[in-house]
């Protein structure tokens, strides 16, 4: 890590600092706008494909076009807003979601040292900026004036402050092997093998946790269409729609690298330091669109989740394993254990987890509570 | 990190500036909502005054802790409570309540002025893992503490909520 990368050094103030940061910027913001715009294409056209349909054809060659298209549309379209909604809170919103992925963007490690910032802390900031995505998604529910945006909004803050806990303590379990919160330097570690061979159940319990934060399907009733008409930004049109789709795409890459660099060895496995700069950025690229591929895979296969499942699976099983994953990392770490045993344990925590959920799919429903019992009365019995 | 010239001191005007407008949005705020709104951005201003301070761990705490959790709750409150949304009316204790702040304001500035304060040239910021041996090696005892009253206040709040209809449900299996 060179001395120039570190924001919260000395060269803060500089000018050259400065500038340097503002290309940066604007080069990501370039990078992330044509990678969401193709990420809105590659989602419609991979869930058609499962569900035996073309998906967009029309716009363009193979309908590669259709994203700029749609975006035209949208920023000609009116900025509607309702009358009851409170005009402040309802224009700021989309930005307060929009600020938050951003800047998490900023910190990721695209390549070695590749990236518009690295800090020492920066899987620490990432968290904290995450936290603010709530504040933005609860404004937009709030302001709108509007009980489906309200309901969406409930739904998306109860959501998301459950499975941030998850998701935070399965990043821990890594950092405790890591010993170091700077993404550059986890990546530089993992040049022999990714951290997922050595925490399987952590990277499950944060792929969970990932799509819960990011409203993807299975975990999509925040913006559920067919319960509460669209969730929280019900009431946007136009570019501040267009901001919403942009941040939660983003938010997806985003998320992604992230996990990527954490788990899978971001820019450096394999062969990253050796090979240069460009295999590194494929590698990085390469890895997270599989992680997205397998989200897009995930809705298309898996139905929605009802809210008292959704908690439950947050509180009773999620959390429970993460807390558990990380006392046998500090008892193997602190008493030197090899680090094959990291494997075993977590693999045999992995195993367990997909029993559990196996086990919930597969249950026949149950006469066990209230709702449960007055199932079972009005069940038709079989033909 | 010095503090000397002039990005650090625009950097702690601007920081100022944006933590006591919001501040003063917090109080005059007649909507609910909005003063959260404000408390939120004052929030993030401190944490930008930690930063300047080379604490940046601190700063970070703050963002998750303040914002995503305290923040966070009083929002859901909000949402929760009917008609809490409703506009402030005034209040008779208007008066009294900014002469009390005077005085508050007039002690703790009395006090930052007279304070000899200790000032070193060479300051190393404590890194993360100092940070986490002192809180698990000196400080143990306070924050086990903390963490058992924190986990009675968890337990506690569970117990206060449940409704009648649960325990039955409890009862039932």
């Amino acid at each position: 890590m060179s001395e120039v990368l570190n924001p919260f050094g000395s060269e803060i103030f500089g000018i050259w600092n400065w500038l340097d940061a503002i290309i940066r910027v604007v080069i990501m913001v370039t990078v992330m706008t044509v990678v969401v715009m193709y990420l809105i294409y590659g989602e419609r056209k991979i869930v058609a494909r499962f569900q035996q349909r073309l998906g967009p054809t029309r716009t363009g060659p193979a309908g590669l076009l259709q994203s700029f298209a749609d975006a035209l549309k949208l920023v000609g379209k009116e900025d509607l807003r309702p009358k009851r909604a409170d005009r402040w809170v309802f224009e700021f919103a989309p930005f307060a979601t929009f600020v938050p992925v951003f800047i998490t963007l900023s910190i990721l490690p695209f390549a070695q040292d590749w990236g518009v910032r690295n800090l020492p802390l920066g899987l620490f900031f990432m968290i904290s900026a995450l936290g603010l995505e709530i504040v933005g998604v609860m404004m937009a529910g709030l302001g709108s004036g509007n009980k489906f945006a309200l309901l969406g909004a409930v739904r998306a803050a109860a959501q998301m402050i459950s499975y941030e806990i998850p998701l935070v303590l399965s990043l821990l379990a890594v950092v405790m092997i890591a010993g170091t919160l700077d993404l550059n330097q986890m990546a530089l570690q993992q040049d022999r093998y990714p951290y997922v061979i050595l925490q399987p159940l952590a990277f499950l319990i944060f792929f969970t946790a990932m799509l819960s934060e990011l409203h993807r399907a299975p975990f999509d009733i925040p913006v559920a269409e067919s319960e509460i008409v669209g969730g929280y930004f019900v009431e946007y049109s136009g570019i501040r729609w267009s901001m919403f789709m942009l941040s939660e795409y983003a938010a997806m890459w985003g998320f992604s690298i992230f996990g990527a660099v954490v788990f899978l060895g971001g820019w450096q496995f394999p062969m990253g330091e050796d090979w240069g700069w460009g295999w590194q950025l494929a590698l990085t690229m390469g890895k997270s669109l599989a992680f997205i591929f397998v989200m897009l895979w995930v809705r298309a296969t898996v139905p929605r989740l009802r809210i008292d499942q959704l908690m439950s699976f947050c509180w009773k099983v999620l959390l429970p394993m993460s807390l558990v994953q990380i006392l046998a990392n500090g008892f193997i770490l602190v008493y030197g254990g090899p680090y094959w045993l990291l494997t075993l344990t977590s693999s045999l925590g992995a195993a367990v987890l997909v029993a559990i959920i196996m086990r919930q799919a597969f249950r026949r429903s149950s006469t066990k509570t209230l709702v449960g019992a007055y199932r079972t009365q009005l069940q038709v019995p079989a033909p | 990190m010095a503090l000397e010239g002039f990005g650090p001191a625009f950097a702690f005007w601007l920081l100022s500036a944006i933590t006591l407008i919001s501040a003063g949005g917090v109080m005059m705020a007649r909507n609910l909502l909005h003063a959260v709104l404000f408390l939120i951005v004052t929030f993030i201003g401190v944490a930008g005054f930690f930063i300047l301070l080379s604490a940046e761990f601190i700063a970070m705490a703050q963002v998750v802790i303040y914002v995503g959790a305290v923040a966070v709750l009083i929002l859901f409150a909000i949402l929760l409570t009917p008609r809490s949304a409703r506009d402030n009316s005034e209040t008779v204790w208007g008066a009294p309540a900014a002469l009390l702040s005077i005085a508050l304001a007039a002690v703790l500035i009395f006090v930052i002025h007279d304070t000899a304060w200790s000032e070193t040239n060479s300051f190393q910021a404590p890194s993360v893992e100092d940070l986490g041996r002192a809180l698990l090696s000196t400080w143990v005892l306070p924050f086990q503490l903390a963490s058992v009253l924190l986990t009675a206040a968890l337990i506690g709040a569970i117990m206060l909520v449940r409704s009648p209809e649960e325990e039955a449900e409890d009862a039932l299996s």
